[in-house]
């Protein structure tokens, strides 16, 4: 398993829609390369013939029929949004005009 | 007794007989609140008003002679990461400092459906990631037994209040020992179902193959009619199992006579608490003598458990908490330049240290590169935890553990130590990733006042054998009956 440094904190919080500065990132280095470290006991285990458990219920693609039901009304939903505009949820310009 | 000391099912008795009416039962529980709430902090909201008008509902039917449910008048507090429609829910975050929300979690609905009295919404650690609740963007809980330690977590909150009579029994949520532990921690009783048991619509997600809400309450008879309450399959979850939903009151036997216990010697190891161990040795050899027969067992990946854990939930919870991006609800940041910066500042502004810290570790786990070396190999190494259990409940009925290593510990004590957080859940997160329900009752107390909790783990689905072994002790024992003096250690 690899060790994780700045650069790797700083890729992962990109990914994760996060940001840090200079002492924030230093510490979570530090934190994760320790738990990480910890974490890297599992290598003592082989497992190439193990299957992977992401579900204790053996549940694969539960359906229901397409039925049509009233939904929330939209005041409500907008009622917790931040910024909502004109009946939609407002954000930040994300097309340039010229 | 003042009535807010007294159990569910007491309760119930006296509202039916109208010895009491449950609006006096609600004013005895807001009085208690008044009286040691600045101490224990246990709540983050408090709905008194709701509370009365439901109260007055309740007693509205107790006098009409109506067929009144269990939980008909009886005060409760739920955890903050429940969903209740038109009451703030927080998550302890201050990313929804603001969050009221348009529907009822699906627990709730069946709540209501009793006919429940809902005293407040309870502190608990940030998005339930914790085992202190000192994890809260809000304020710090304090466990009634000693003012100065942490009540468990991350439903601590929970716990507390029960704990110290400001409510009759709440409800938490488990992820990976987040009812038992501080169950244990506060003296109460606190069941996590089996995976599946109980509907999660509501629950707001941390790690969805692992998250369980239940109970606390003040003994185990209150815990199944709490249980019975809130189970069953519902088509907004998916992932809840159509099983037969039994009255769980029907399991309260005092009887373990032919019941096999299995004690895993991997829980005995070093790290826990000597005093723990004697109480939790004595309470399994009162079992012993009350009929039933104890073999020692062997789980032997016990000993990776929190590795797994601290990859597989992180990793979830990584996913679940991409929503809160200041767009549709909850706290957005003022100042951005564009929307990526806006999901950036509102997330790095929004969430606490812990949260951001799993958020990390989840999201390097699932990052190209390393998602085989680690997240993949966690879920190999579950399996290999579940087939533990398998082949144990092969040969035993139930297995008796400490619910923690040790009794609850000073506030600040871990709080710079991420890792030595991580490692009280030592004994809760196995059962919690093999899906298995467990509960945690009071089993002792340590020499300096601090309870004991031991903990029951059964097959999936056989809480009725948790009840009963539960129940014999309970009835066999008086630890469930002492009250915390609500003192810090100091004096």
């Amino acid at each position: 398993m690899a060790t994780i440094t700045t650069e790797g904190v700083s890729h992962v919080a990109n990914l994760a829609r996060l940001e840090f500065n200079e002492e924030e990132t230093q510490d979570f280095t530090e934190q994760l390369a320790r738990i990480l470290d910890y974490i890297s006991k599992l290598n003592e285990l082989g497992t190439d013939e193990v299957q992977p458990t992401s579900h204790i219920h053996p549940l694969h693609n539960i359906t229901k029929p397409d039925v049509v039901k009233t939904s929330l009304p939209r005041d409500e939903v907008l009622a917790n949004a931040p910024e909502p505009e004109e009946g939609y949820f407002g954000v930040p310009r994300v097309i340039d005009t010229e | 007794m003042s009535l807010n000391q007294l159990t569910a099912h007491e309760l119930h008795d006296k509202l039916k007989n109208r010895e009491i009416t449950a609006v006096e039962l609600t004013e005895s529980v807001y009085q208690r609140i008044e009286e040691v709430e600045s101490k224990v902090k246990g709540y983050l909201t408090l709905t008194k008003e709701i509370a009365l008008e439901q109260a007055s509902a309740a007693d509205t039917g107790f006098q009409n002679g109506d067929d009144m449910p269990p939980l008909a008048g009886i005060p409760i507090a739920i955890k903050d990461v429940i969903c209740t429609k038109g009451v703030r829910t927080t998550c302890a975050s201050k990313i929804l400092n603001d969050f009221v929300p348009p529907y009822d979690a699906t627990v709730m609905e069946q709540l209501h459906k009793q006919g429940v009295v809902m005293i407040g919404k309870t502190n608990m650690d940030e998005f339930a990631m914790g085992s202190s609740t000192e994890n809260s963007a809000y304020q710090i809980t304090h466990n009634p037994w000693d003012l100065d330690t942490i009540p468990g977590g991350s439903s601590g909150g929970s716990a507390a209040v029960v704990s110290a009579d400001t409510a009759i029994c709440s409800l938490g949520s488990d992820t990976g020992g987040s009812i038992r532990q501080p169950a244990a921690l506060c003296g109460v009783v606190g069941m996590k179902p089996t995976y599946g048991r109980i509907s999660r619509y509501g629950l707001i997600a941390f790690a969805s193959s692992l998250d369980q809400i239940g109970p606390f309450t003040k003994d185990v008879t209150d815990c199944a009619l709490v249980l019975n309450a809130i189970c069953g399959k519902d088509e907004m979850d998916s992932t809840s199992v159509d099983v037969p939903v039994p009255d769980f009151t029907q399991s309260l036997v005092n009887d373990v006579k032919g019941l096999k216990i299995g004690v895993p010697k991997e829980y005995f190891a070093e790290g826990l608490d000597d005093q723990v161990a004697a109480h939790v040795q004595n309470a399994i050899a009162d079992l012993e003598k009350l009929g039933a027969s104890v073999e020692e067992i062997s789980l032997p990946h016990t000993d990776y458990a929190i590795a797994t854990y601290y990859i597989i939930a992180p990793a979830e919870a990584s996913a679940n908490l991409a929503r809160y991006d200041g767009v549709r609800y909850g706290f957005r940041t003022e100042e951005h330049t564009d929307l990526i910066s806006m999901y950036k500042k509102t997330r790095s502004e929004g969430f606490g240290q812990e949260v951001k810290r799993r958020i990390m570790l989840g999201t390097f786990a699932l990052s190209a590169g390393y998602q085989d070396a680690y997240y993949r190999k966690a879920q190999k190494v579950r399996t290999l935890i579940k087939s533990d259990f398998d082949a144990a409940f092969q040969k035993v009925d139930v297995i008796a553990t400490p619910t923690t290593p040790t009794p609850a510990f000073k506030i600040g004590e871990r709080t710079d130590d991420p890792l030595q957080m991580y490692l009280c859940d030592v004994m809760t997160t196995p059962a919690s990733q093999a899906g298995l329900p467990g509960i945690s009752i009071p089993c002792g107390f340590v020499d300096n006042g601090l309870p004991v909790g031991l903990q029951l783990l059964a097959p999936p689905f056989a809480e009725d054998v948790l009840f009963r072994v539960a129940y014999t002790y309970e009835q066999n024992t008086e630890h469930h009956l002492r009250k915390p003096e609500i003192n810090s250690s100091k004096g």
